[in-house]
């Protein structure tokens, strides 16, 4: 079995994607040599820098450009380079492209695919490493991906590529250069979670960074016979409720766990949903895990100290585990 | 579509036309407003016909075209029919946008009207997006985006026009600038007084039209247009003109000169062509009356199959959120 990284699945992907469509424009800073990480290298070598096009550092036009050319029968890929600079773009992204289907009465279309990548543990200070997916989740019209394997991040974005709307696909910067094995670049459905740990005791539905950080904190608690289920929407915007609902009816416990600051985080909702739709198979309140309410400090002990990590998750299985004891 | 010629009977009538098939719309529109069958934030364009007149005439439903928060007369000279425009106003589901946009958010794909926004310079980008999607297809589809006076201190404004320029795209900005941008005179919004000064540095091919004389706008958008057909670009047209109405149906208008606005009344933009015609002899004495009167009655046709169509079903709001 080959080995393959998060970066090269997607470059493979958008390759493939871009042979197999002509449509398919990719367009954002430094694209053309391949961006900061990498994940368009190479492509415009095959492509062309009309198709793979460098712009400016003028994320609200380009978002705005793209939506311009999906309107106009194109599949634009735009890359936001850290999606704290989404901030830059949201007026295009949440007046314009979200809206674009609704309020024509469904004549536009807006098939865009904007991928960014969020995120701390790089030393990056607040202002390049933030996590801002419920903001997006936040609005009507707009599909958000969030993938945390290779495979994933490869499948997800075919389907993301075709699919008629804007979907925002967020990757981590720290999942980039992690070596898994290479499952090839079948299309995962929008909407479908993955299993990817069974178990019968405590559900933890995790997203991005944090889905490896429940498989550890699961390995740690399997060797005290507590068997964690591990649940990756990996798309939150559609949410696949049914199989965390499922999940939770044989567990019983919910824990929701991502890196974004807690308050007002993408957890509150799925845990909203859940008790909405399955408060009977609760033995205990839903825990959280998600990052202080702060902006991501800079020095490193500080930052280190305000990730989520593996061990909060343990904590928080144990909580669950004592309250429902 | 109107050739780049003299102004000649045929087309002079098809501007005086085009001209008071929007008047006699947006007047009607201000009084279904005041009577509350017409519903939102409503703007008027009258006083600035000449403009979307002059520039949509010559374009035809492969090219894009996007308008802004005062689009009424952009989706009318691009064609879009009046009573599925009156329907969208009254909000119903035989509206354009099966009246999930109103008056804003107008969009007409059949006759490639892209869309009106009710951002100011929202959507300049996206005429860029459309222009590039021409050029990659191989087409001569070009695409133009109408915005007022206000749009140009945007960031988006700014960041579009360096774009459009460095890509050298075919896409026409057309500036409509009215001298308000909402309830102040430009000259407390910008020290630049002309649009075209603003985009000066960026090399792009330029000009400053009466905005209120529908030859002068077609003219000068008739040079533009045989180029961008041909690929060149961008270029921004800026039409000095002056809206008649308030910012919103129901503005009080505490901001106008009283003799200003006398001076623009004489400079009205149909009345303007009106005399032309008749100086030049290619209109007669009762045409004018008659077009004006046949325009009403578009407009009352429009009124009554609007007023028939149902309000859409409330299940439509969660139907459309994803294609």
């Amino acid at each position: 079995m080959s080995e393959t990284t998060m970066l090269e699945a997607i470059r493979t992907s958008l390759a493939e994607a871009m042979r197999a469509d002509e449509r398919v424009v990719v367009l954002g800073e430094d694209v053309a040599a391949g961006g900061p990480w990498g994940a368009t290298a190479g492509l415009a070598d095959e492509f062309g820098v009309e198709r793979v096009r460098n712009t400016p550092i003028s994320e609200a036009a380009i978002c705005g450009v793209a939506i311009g050319l999906a309107q106009s029968g194109l599949r634009p890929v735009v890359e936001v380079m850290f999606v704290d600079f989404v901030t830059l773009a949201l007026d295009q992204l949440v007046n314009q492209a979200a809206k674009a289907h609704f309020m024509s009465g469904g004549q536009l279309a807006v098939p865009l695919v904007l991928r960014t990548q969020g995120g701390a543990g790089q030393r990056g200070g607040a202002q390049h490493s933030q996590s801002l997916e419920s903001w997006l989740a936040h609005v009507p019209g707009l599909k958000v991906v969030m993938p945390s394997t290779a495979a994933d991040a490869a499948g997800l974005l075919r389907s993301a590529i075709a699919d008629p709307n804007p979907v925002v696909f967020v990757e981590n910067k720290t999942l980039y250069f992690r070596r898994e094995e290479a499952n090839g670049s079948e299309p995962v459905l929008l909407g479908r979670a993955r299993v990817a740990r069974r178990g019968r005791d405590v559900t933890v539905v995790a997203t991005s960074r944090l889905v490896s950080e429940a498989l550890a904190a699961a390995e740690e608690l399997a060797r005290e016979g507590i068997e964690v289920e591990v649940v990756d929407p990996r798309t939150l915007v559609p949410l696949d409720l049914d199989a965390i609902v499922e999940s939770v009816s044989r567990t019983h416990r919910l824990v929701v766990a991502h890196e974004a600051v807690e308050h007002g985080g993408f957890g509150a909702e799925v845990a909203a949903q859940v008790q909405s739709a399955a408060f009977d198979e609760l033995d205990a309140p839903i825990e959280r895990v998600g990052a202080p309410f702060a902006p991501v400090p800079f020095s490193p002990p500080l930052e280190d100290a305000y990730l989520p990590d593996r061990a909060d998750v343990t904590t928080a299985v144990r909580t669950l585990l004592r309250r429902s004891a | 579509m109107v050739s780049p010629a003299e102004v000649d009977a045929a087309l002079g009538l098809e501007l005086l036309r085009g001209m008071w098939r929007i008047r006699a719309f947006e007047e009607r529109v201000g009084q279904l407003t005041r009577a509350d069958e017409v519903h939102g934030l409503v703007h008027l364009s009258i006083g600035q016909e000449a403009v979307a007149v002059g520039v949509c005439g010559q374009l035809s439903s492969r090219d894009a075209v996007y308008g802004n928060h005062r689009a009424h007369g952009h989706a009318i000279a691009k064609g879009a029919p009046l009573a599925a425009l009156m329907a969208e106003l009254m909000g119903r589901d035989g509206g354009l946008c099966r009246g999930l946009g109103g008056s804003m958010h107008l969009v007409d794909v059949e006759h490639g009207f892209l869309g009106a926004t009710g951002v100011v310079g929202g959507n300049v980008p996206l005429a860029l997006g459309s222009a590039l999607a021409s050029r990659l297809a191989g087409h001569d589809a070009v695409a133009a985006v109408f915005f007022g006076d206000g749009a140009a201190q945007g960031g988006i404004f700014v960041e579009s026009v360096n774009l459009a320029a460095l890509w050298a795209l075919p896409v026409i900005l057309v500036c409509e600038n009215n001298g308000f941008a909402e309830f102040t005179p430009r000259s407390a919004h910008s020290p630049v007084e002309r649009v075209a000064d603003v985009v000066a540095p960026y090399g792009l091919e330029r000009a400053t039209v009466d905005g209120n004389d529908v030859d002068a706008v077609r003219r000068a958008f008739a040079g533009f247009l045989e180029a961008a057909r041909r690929g060149e670009g961008p270029f921004l047209l800026e039409c000095l003109t002056h809206r008649l109405r308030g910012h919103y149906e129901g503005d009080p208008q505490r901001y106008r000169e009283a003799i200003a606005q006398e001076e623009w009344q004489r400079r009205d933009p149909i009345r303007r062509l009106e005399r032309r015609g008749l100086d030049e002899g290619w209109l007669d004495d009762d045409t004018p009356a008659r077009v004006e009167q046949e325009t009403r009655e578009e407009v009352e046709e429009a009124v009554r199959v609007a007023r028939e169509s149902p309000y859409p079903e409330p299940a439509l709001t969660s139907e459309l959120v994803y294609a």
